[in-house]
Formats: structure tokens, C-alpha cells, sequence
């Protein structure tokens, strides 16, 4: 077995509940005893002593409830977070594909659009300027990409995010459902993308809730119940006895 | 790849974003950057000059001078609440470093402010004044003060922004009081003496004063340099100190 690039060993993760604040400063004030008693004994649990490796090359799948934790693994992956408990390990350079439009600014070109991602996710301009034409090709928007995207629909934004990451060349990769949009055909090519990743040793971390892509592009699967792992293992099984739960 | 690399290609992308879709519709994006100022200006003018008779010379010139690297400064900061919390999907994903975004914020408006000064140097002419040398090394060096002054204090306001969410309201409030109390569209000279000293406590009174110095007279005064100075490394000491405290968990409550 290679070796594993992703390593996340007995991660908790918590956090004050906020809500008392993000209602503002004068909710704050008007119920201050409250709010820091609750933000002193009140942590919300995300994550409770999670456990997994995932290995070079290995495309994992995580699947589970709305709100189960699925989505504060990605966060901790791809360190915008960081655990409360227990040790992060990602070696590599980290991608996240971003949801529709994140990133993106309505008013420039698709053109301009890629430079701008680009940049965001960790290229230079001139490694963008090196691609652009690669990206553009791949993302099929022809006459489109010099119009702003605010014209696009929502097939073609995810076509040009897409078509941005994937060119990135990033050896870790994550993806927080998102396969969902665009036409049967730029979704094979999708599919067919994250193939040919998994060749060039890509790791791939999909939290989805499409059985059927989990189960088409994933080595592995984790399901995630009560923000703690539920089950780990083939595809099938997993994915057999999560359906099973949820029926 | 280098950090250092990285980091100029992320300023130079997001402020020409910015600029390019401003000035995208050339003429337009440029009146509007000289609309606000130039309207404020107005109203004052028609309110002290012409109906209070307020006792000064070339008081329109005054105004502007004074206006615009107001507009500057007023423009980042209220726009501060925001920048975070309009990026939000950004930074909950991709770990990048956030101080950017207010970075590239303030700078944009920076160079909005730079490009109105031609403006300034119209209404110079139109009241019979000239551009002095000394604007050479003047004008950066003030706008360096100014620039880490702002980005400093919008830290602060961006990030605590994040954990309450109406500190929005807030700042508009405070942004209005400051301006009344900032010597812009009166001279420090008119404020009566035994509150005169109080004046300086406000950290954006002696950098407007030098700025208006600076376009009317061509005048650098040392002592207001160095406070103002003084005040912005302030600035930008304390935004460091609580944008590292909490942008660890900027995700968390985003």
C-alpha cells in the first residue's frame, strides 16, 4: 500500500456556539450574562475522535447525514480549520473545488474570471497565463468565455470552476458536492477528469450525497453518523448499509 | 512557488478586478468616484459659505482639499463590515491569507483617491493656485500613512465584524461622528482654544490637516507627520493583533 498523504488521527473538533454574538452587539449586551455563560459551557460538537488515512492516489468518499461533520472534515483538510483535539497531517498541494461562483466576480469575463480563481487557489499569473488556453478548451464555453459571467447559466459557471481547479494540477483534491450540475456530458467529462487524476496519483477527498457518483468514482467510503465515523470500507458496502439505515 | 510571489500575484489580480470593474464603463466609473466628494462639497459650500458666511478664502478649494482623502478613508472603512463576510465562501475553503482581502480593499480605494487628484489640481487652478514640488515625495508619503492607518483599522473592523454582525451600523455611526470631528470642513484654527487639544486625540485629525496643508500651502508640518505616523503604526499594530487572534476561527463562524 502507498503512503498515506492524508492522516487524521483521534480529531475532535468543537466549537462555541455563536449565535449569541453573530445576533450583534446589542443582543450581546441586552442578554450579557446569558450569552457568557453560554459561550463559556456551550461548544457545539462537530467532530469526536476521528480516525483516518487516506492514501496517495486513493479517491475516499464521505458520506452521511446533513450536518453530520462531513463538510468540517473538508474544512480541516484543507486548513481553514483547525482541530481542537488530535493531529491534522495533509502533505500536499491542497485544491478545493469551491460552489458555483465562489471566487468569481459577475461583471468580468469568463477570461478574466480564470485568471482571478486562478490566483485564489494558488497559482502564480504566469502559471495561470501557461494554462489559459488549456482551461478554456476544456471548459467548452467557447464564444462565452470573453462575455461577463453574469450572462452564463449555472450549467456553464460550474463548467468554468470546474475547468479551473481541474487544471490546477493539485495532488490533493477536495470536493464538496458539486458533480450535480452541468449536462450529462460535461459530467462525464468531470468524471473522466477525476479518472485521469487518479491516474497521475491525485488524491481526491468527495463528500457527496449522490450514491450512485460516490459509488462510481470512490476506492473507499466513510460514513459519517453523529459527527463520528460510522463505518469505513468498500463502496458497495458502505454505501449498502447506509441505505439501509436511511430507508 | 514562493510566498512572496504568490502574495503580490493575489494584491495584483484582486485590485485590478476591482479597478477594471469600476472603470469598465470609463467615463462613468470615473465620475463616480468624484460625484460623492464633489456633491459633499457642494452641499457644504451652499450651507457655511453662502448661508452661513463663514469667514474664508477660496472655501470650495478648501473643502475639496479636504474632502477627497476623506472619501478615501470613509469609503474602506464602511465598506470594512463587509469584506469578510462578502467572501465568505472563499474563506471558508481555500486557505489563503485573508489580511488580503482588506489589503487589496483599501488599496483600490487608495488608487480611486490617487486618480482624483488631478480634480484637486483643476479647482487649484480655477482659484489661482499651482501644484508645489514638495507634492513629490508629499503626496506618497501621506498616502502611506494613510494607506496603513486604514488597513489597519479596517482589520479590526473586518474581523470583528464576522462575531457581530451589526457592528455595521455601528461604524456608519461612528464614521459620521468622526467626520464632524475632524478638522474637514473647518480649519483646526476656528476650534475654540480650551478644546483645541482634543483635537489631536481623534487619530485621523493631523492627517487631514497635513493633506489639506499639503494641497493648499505645499507645507509638510514635521509634528503632524509624526503623529499621524504615530497613529497609523497604532492602527496597524492593534488589526494585526486581532486579525491573528481571530482569524483562526473565521471559519467557524462563517
Amino acid at each position: 500500500m502507498k503512503e498515506p498523504v492524508i492522516v487524521l488521527d483521534n480529531v475532535s473538533k468543537s466549537f462555541p456556539v455563536y449565535h449569541h454574538i453573530t445576533g450583534g452587539i446589542k443582543n450581546f449586551l441586552f442578554n450579557l450574562p446569558k450569552a457568557l455563560n453560554s459561550m463559556r459551557n456551550n461548544r457545539f460538537e462537530a467532530l469526536k475522535a476521528i480516525s483516518f488515512k487516506v492514501h496517495k492516489g486513493e479517491t475516499l468518499g464521505i458520506i452521511g447525514r446533513n450536518g453530520s461533520g462531513k463538510s468540517t472534515i473538508l474544512g480541516l483538510i484543507a486548513g481553514v480549520l483547525k482541530p481542537s483535539g488530535g493531529t491534522v497531517i495533509v502533505q500536499g498541494r491542497v485544491a478545493p473545488l469551491l460552489e458555483l461562483g465562489a471566487g468569481f466576480h459577475t461583471e468580468l469575463t469568463g477570461r478574466e474570471n480564470i485568471m482571478l480563481n486562478g490566483v485564489l487557489l494558488g497559482l502564480t499569473r504566469a502559471g495561470v497565463l501557461r494554462k489559459i488556453n488549456e482551461i478554456i478548451e476544456f471548459s467548452e464555453l467557447g464564444q462565452f468565455i470573453d462575455q461577463p459571467i453574469r450572462v452564463y447559466s449555472s450549467g456553464m459557471l460550474a463548467r468554468l470552476g470546474f475547468s479551473v481547479v481541474s487544471s490546477l494540477d493539485p495532488e490533493i483534491l477536495l470536493i464538496d458536492e458539486i458533480l450535480v450540475v452541468g449536462d450529462i456530458n460535461f459530467q462525464k467529462k468531470c468524471i473522466d477528469r477525476m479518472n485521469g487524476f487518479k491516474k497521475r496519483g491525485v488524491t481526491t477527498v468527495f463528500v457527496s450525497h449522490s450514491m450512485a457518483d460516490v459509488e462510481r468514482t470512490c476506492d473507499r467510503v466513510m460514513w459519517i453518523e453523529n459527527h463520528s465515523v460510522k463505518m469505513i470500507g468498500k463502496p458497495d458496502e458502505v454505501i449498502a448499509q447506509y441505505s439501509k439505515a436511511t430507508a | 512557488m514562493s510566498n512572496f510571489e504568490h502574495y503580490r500575484d493575489l494584491i495584483f489580480v484582486l485590485t485590478q478586478k476591482e479597478i477594471k470593474v469600476r472603470y469598465k464603463n470609463t467615463v462613468l466609473g470615473y465620475l463616480w468616484s468624484i460625484t460623492n466628494p464633489l456633491a459633499f462639497a457642494f452641499v457644504f459650500f451652499i450651507a457655511f459659505k453662502i448661508i452661513m458666511r463663514i469667514q474664508m478664502e477660496d472655501y470650495a478649494l478648501f473643502l475639496i482639499a479636504g474632502l477627497f482623502p476623506w472619501q478615501w478613508f470613509a469609503n474602506s472603512m464602511n465598506a470594512s463590515p463587509m469584506v469578510f463576510l462578502g467572501n465568505a465562501s472563499l474563506v471558508k475553503k481555500v486557505n489563503f491569507p485573508r489580511n488580503i482581502i482588506p489589503f487589496t480593499m483599501v488599496l483600490q480605494d487608495m488608487i480611486h483617491f490617487v486618480l482624483s487628484i488631478p480634480v484637486i489640481v483643476l479647482f487649484m487652478f480655477i482659484y489661482h493656485k499651482s501644484p508645489a514640488l514638495i507634492w513629490i515625495y508629499g503626496i506618497p508619503l501621506l498616502l502611506c500613512i494613510q494607506f496603513l492607518m486604514t488597513y489597519g483599522l479596517s482589520l479590526i473592523v473586518s474581523s470583528v465584524n464576522l462575531f457581530f454582525r451589526d457592528l455595521e451600523r455601528v461604524t456608519s455611526i461612528f464614521m459620521m461622528l468622526l467626520f464632524y470631528f475632524t478638522p474637514i470642513i473647518y480649519p483646526e484654527t476656528m476650534i475654540p482654544d480650551k478644546y483645541k487639544h482634543w483635537v489631536y486625540l481623534n487619530p485621523v485629525s493631523a492627517l487631514m490637516i497635513s493633506w489639506k496643508n499639503l494641497f493648499l500651502n505645499g507645507s509638510l508640518e514635521m509634528s503632524s507627520l509624526l503623529l499621524s505616523l504615530g497613529y497609523s503604526l497604532l492602527a496597524l499594530f492593534a488589526g494585526y493583533m486581532v486579525f491573528g487572534r481571530l482569524s483562526r476561527r473565521f471559519a467557524e463562524v462563517l
